[in-house]
């Protein structure tokens, strides 16, 4: 298979890649690690007429701590979550998506900001966000703007991220002690979109209740999807089997699955609420540590 | 609305014009007519098109040959040397680690990385290592022993002995 004819360049600057974004306009697609779109064109469901390659533009794929966020940058690859101390020590729950996400050669080219900017409900990284409660930096040639996670997906492909502007940035507010946070996918095989994911952060306080609750869904929703009512059920909750089963038992009420090969809507309700319990239970685990 | 590229190919420079849209595999194979990299399912699953770019294990048909431009290139040809073939072609080789061989140099090409990551993996870390590559004739145990022969050779320990016994 092979994609529609098209133009393209790889800038070296930010300023290059926003002049070329302006000059054409709809027409232009981002390619950071083109795993999804490439795919997207050869099978000709996407046929930019122009390609900017974002991959030459230097300084944007760091991951580290900074001002009270945990910054990673856009064009930061899948394998560099898996090869990064920092990520490894501190966020498990990368180590959790990222070991779930396709396989080790896609990883080595996928990006974290690509598999946000690409707007899909089955991806992973977005539920992860969602937990964290992510801030998204968005930039074009006016400067740069900062927008949550919960304001970012509009729909099916598309995010707040505007024609003439590239997602350059993603902050995570660094979590306090007593945090602990995790994710898992369930999938057919090695690979695989999920049939449901769910990522969980959870904060405990000295005596044992929840001072931060964040639940983000993949692949149940025509978005990536907040459990919103399960994070309120468990804020301030002793974390008890019940407080833990009852926000369980909400997330799989309030997501909405489809039927498709995965499974049916029942069966990945049920996926959704057993996964939101065993992540709710190793968040917890990993907070006490 | 052709580009011009240069790739280093297993050590080689080499300079074409190529459609923007032109796969990077496909590159390889038909204009520099290096066929060792094959491609299998062409949507990025099964591996069969891995090679390294970078030193990084990729699957080149899910990338452009434009995006090479300016990088080297390792595939398959490029493994053994005058020396000799690389310790993975000599481990897949004794251990028998291919039926048909369709999916075996993108499984070389993955393995090379994988030892290059971490020279001395465990079988459920090699499994997980070659997760993107599929083969259908092995059963991958015999895939596992290769990658495992040429870990062992890579570190200089003894090997096992590999020869078959004839009663």
């Amino acid at each position: 298979m092979i994609p529609a004819p098209f133009d393209y360049a790889a800038p070296n600057t930010l300023a290059e890649a926003f002049a070329l974004l302006e000059q054409h306009g709809d027409d232009a697609k981002i390619l950071a690690g083109g795993h999804s779109l490439i795919p997207m064109m050869k099978l000709r469901f996407a046929s930019p007429a122009f390609l900017v390659d974002i991959n030459n533009i230097p300084g944007l794929s760091y991951i580290r701590e900074e001002d009270g966020y945990l910054r990673i940058g856009a064009m930061a690859r899948e394998a560099d979550l898996d090869h990064s101390e920092l990520i490894r020590s501190r966020y498990p729950i990368f180590t959790d998506a990222s070991k779930l996400i396709a396989d080790p050669q896609v990883r080595n080219m996928g990006t974290i900001g690509g598999n946000i900017a690409h707007g899909d409900a089955a991806n992973d990284h977005p539920a992860v966000m969602l937990a964290m409660r992510a801030e998204v930096v968005i930039s074009s040639a006016e400067g740069q703007r900062t927008v949550p996670i919960d304001e970012f997906f509009y729909g099916f492909y598309m995010t707040a991220v505007q024609q003439n502007e590239i997602l350059t940035e993603i902050r995570i507010p660094i979590p306090p002690a007593g945090t602990g946070n995790a994710y898992h996918k369930l999938e057919r095989k090695v690979g695989d979109y999920a049939t449901a994911g769910v990522a969980v952060q959870i904060t405990v306080d000295g005596k044992g209740f929840c001072t931060y609750a964040g639940i983000g869904l993949t692949n149940v929703n025509p978005t990536p999807m907040r459990a919103a009512r399960s994070e309120e059920a468990l804020l301030g909750q002793k974390m008890t089997e019940e407080a833990i089963a009852e926000a369980a038992r909400l997330a799989a009420e309030d997501c909405n699955p489809s039927d498709d090969l995965r499974g049916d809507e029942e069966y990945k309700r049920a996926m959704v609420g057993v996964l939101t319990r065993r992540m709710i239970h190793k968040a917890l685990e990993r907070a006490r540590r | 609305m052709k580009k011009e590229i240069t790739v280093t190919i297993n050590g080689e420079k080499r300079t074409a014009e190529v459609e923007p849209r032109m796969l990077l595999v496909h590159f390889i194979r038909e204009q520099l007519l290096m066929t060792g990299t094959h491609i299998g399912c062409d949507t990025s699953n099964c591996g069969a098109c891995t090679i390294l770019v970078n030193g990084k294990s990729i699957k080149s048909c899910t990338m452009l040959a434009v995006q090479a431009d300016g990088k080297e290139i390792i595939t398959v040809e490029g493994l053994a040397t005058t020396q000799g073939l690389h310790p993975i072609q000599e481990g897949f080789h004794l251990n028998h680690g291919l039926h048909c061989g369709y999916c075996t140099p993108g499984m070389m090409m993955r393995a090379v990385e994988l030892l290059e990551n971490n020279p001395n993996p465990t079988e459920e870390e090699i499994r997980w290592g070659i997760a993107g590559n599929l083969c259908r004739c092995t059963g991958y145990n015999n895939i596992v022993k290769a990658i495992q022969y040429a870990g062992a050779k890579m570190r200089g320990e003894q090997l096992p002995s590999t020869e078959p016994e004839f009663v």
